[in-house]
């Protein structure tokens, strides 16, 4: 397939998730500061934020799963996460992650499952378009380098 | 802007615990020209700059306070498990050698009473995370205005002006 089909579709993916606030204006930061000097600069911190959000989450779930939950411990997790996805505009997940915090400080349990369940979803979501994101942006990157 | 070969590269230590806040804001400060090292503690950054960490298990003691790499300005998280930025800038603060180096701290939360609390203590600019390309561009007066201070120094005591990428100005570091 030739780059520049590829170009479109990597732009309509784009677009689509600016669209349904999966990205904010951050992210658009984050692709101001990839250029020619640091080309891999996004997919770098893609990958940071989708591998440290999995850690994160499973370690919330851990600790949910306990007879007793460290609610501050918890809390901490999310506020984490909550930074790091702010830090490369994940809007929606950022959205879930406030909602998150309110009914940590809470001591909520079944609150908490539920958010919890709701940041997977929202999570697992956004991976997916990362995921597409980072293969057509390697794919052009071929192509356009064979030139 | 052309780059001229004899204008010293500023220096900039940017402490934060977040691997991924520590690669934006290195992306962030190199895209301005900056050099830049970074670390992922407050206990840590103070090794860098010379000065031991009397809580910390793992400083190294230094015989002398001499700053090996000078350090033109730190920037650093507010929220760090262990020494908070808060206590970083307390800390360069209260130190002889270190008080004049411009301080920036970082914080995801718009906490009035934090930010003037960190006000008070010295620091030079609070930014709200996440860190944006236009804050950074507010660091270079901070800089010059220290680097400025320390030519002026220079100029009264021998009557030539040395340049501020020597280590050896504002005497008694």
């Amino acid at each position: 397939m030739a780059s520049t089909q590829l170009k479109a579709q990597l732009n309509d993916l784009l677009n689509s998730m600016f669209a349904m606030d999966f990205l904010d204006e951050q992210f658009k930061q984050l692709q101001m500061l990839e250029d020619g000097s640091c080309p891999g600069f996004i997919s770098e911190v893609i990958t940071i934020f989708c591998d440290d959000a999995e850690r994160i989450l499973s370690l919330i779930t851990e600790l949910l799963s306990k007879p007793v939950v460290d609610f501050e411990k918890v809390d901490a997790y999310v506020h984490q996460l909550k930074g790091s996805s702010s830090s490369v505009g994940a809007k929606r997940v950022a959205l879930v992650c406030i909602k998150f915090r309110n009914v940590c400080q809470e001591s909520d349990k079944e609150g908490c499952i539920a958010t919890l369940h709701e940041i997977r979803r929202e999570f697992d979501e956004l991976n997916k378009k990362f995921r597409i994101m980072l293969q057509l942006e390697q794919q052009i990157q071929a192509l356009d380098s064979k030139r | 802007m052309a780059a001229v070969a004899t204008q010293p590269q500023f220096h900039v230590l940017a402490v934060d615990d977040s691997v991924l806040d520590r690669k934006l804001i290195e992306r962030l400060l190199k895209t301005s020209s900056y050099q830049v090292t970074t670390v992922d503690s407050g206990s840590k950054a103070l090794e860098f700059l010379g000065l031991q960490d009397e809580n910390s298990e793992d400083a190294v003691s230094f015989s002398s306070h001499n700053q090996e790499v000078e350090v033109n300005l730190i920037i650093t998280d507010y929220c760090m498990p262990g020494m908070t930025g808060y206590d970083l800038l307390k800390k360069v603060k209260e130190s002889s050698s270190l008080r004049d180096i411009p301080v920036v701290i970082m914080s995801s939360e718009n906490i009035p009473s934090r930010i003037n609390r960190c006000m008070e203590e010295g620091a030079d600019e609070f930014f709200l995370k996440p860190v944006q390309l236009s804050d950074v561009s507010r660091l270079k007066p901070h800089i010059l205005k220290k680097s400025t201070k320390c030519e002026d120094l220079n100029q009264n005591k021998s009557g030539t002006t040395i340049s501020s990428s020597t280590n050896n100005i504002s005497g008694n570091r």
